[in-house]
């Protein structure tokens, strides 16, 4: 059998490489897809701790973060196509339009 | 090793290459690729958690749905490649990495080193837990209230997508 701690370590480093490409990328929608990357790892773990402890409130919550992902992810890309229509570009250095 | 482990360090093998692959690669829409590579890799992992329901609603949601939508947006856009990462990106760059390799070790020694939770097999409830059955009784009774929440997020979701691309930011 395989211990919950591989799929742990798994979603780890899943997780990390959805935070280096959040922090490195500049194209926004490659974030975004870190972004989702991110949301999976969490997935994986929920779904790993409900299956190795029996409680299906894991499950649950897997089933509540995907909505929240289909909702984030319609108003994202509604965002990014809002903005490049305005700035002609998705490149986050060049949309600064909120610094001051 | 067993036929179990084989398949989980097979598929865990691809989800993480294709991770690594989608930081490096250039062109969105091979990114965009390889994250679809990786939902299904997952999806799999799901089963050998014997997740029956949600590996299936992973897939169609996320590799059906959210990657055809990012995909279409790329296309729309007519994204080129991005400049090659280390020519503007210097200590920034360093500086990322330094963070998301600080934060995998802190996850690895909290996962590493906790003591609450030991578990070497999956719980005999397992099995009857990822079918649809059971979750649909559990999501129609124990977590209606939510479920019904949701509707309300989607709907906020729908008509913000359409407010948002219709209209222009600055007129």
């Amino acid at each position: 059998m395989i211990p919950l701690s591989h799929y742990l370590l798994l979603s780890a480093f899943l997780f990390s490489c959805g935070v280096l490409g959040v922090v490195v990328r500049r194209n926004a929608i490659v974030i975004f897809m870190c972004i989702e990357l991110m949301l999976n790892a969490v997935n994986l773990t929920l779904v790993a701790f409900a299956q190795f402890l029996g409680d299906a409130t894991g499950q649950m919550l897997v089933f509540f973060v995907m909505v929240v992902a289909a909702a984030e992810a319609a108003v994202g890309l509604a965002i990014i196509i809002s903005l490049f229509r305005n700035k002609q570009t998705v490149n986050v250095d060049e949309l600064n339009i909120l610094k001051w | 090793m067993t036929f179990e482990q084989g398949v989980f360090y097979f598929l865990a093998g691809i989800t993480v290459f294709s991770a690594v692959m989608m930081l490096l690669q250039r062109n969105p829409v091979t990114s965009a690729l390889y994250l679809i590579l990786n939902f299904f890799c997952l999806g799999g992992l799901y089963l050998t958690l014997n997740a029956q329901f949600i590996a299936l609603v992973h897939i169609l949601v996320y590799a059906g749905a959210i990657m055809v939508l990012i995909l279409f947006v790329i296309m729309l856009l007519n994204l080129g490649d991005d400049k090659r990462l280390t020519e503007h990106l210097g200590l920034r760059m360093y500086l990322g990495i330094a963070v998301s390799v600080g934060l995998l070790v802190q996850l690895l020694y909290i996962f590493g080193f906790s003591s609450g939770v030991n578990a070497q097999e999956l719980s005999p409830a397992s099995v009857e837990m990822g079918t649809v059955e059971y979750i649909g009784k559990v999501l129609f009774t124990k977590f209606l209230f939510p479920f019904e929440i949701t509707s309300f997020l989607l709907l906020a979701a729908i008509i913000g997508a359409v407010l948002l691309a219709k209209k222009k930011l600055v007129q």
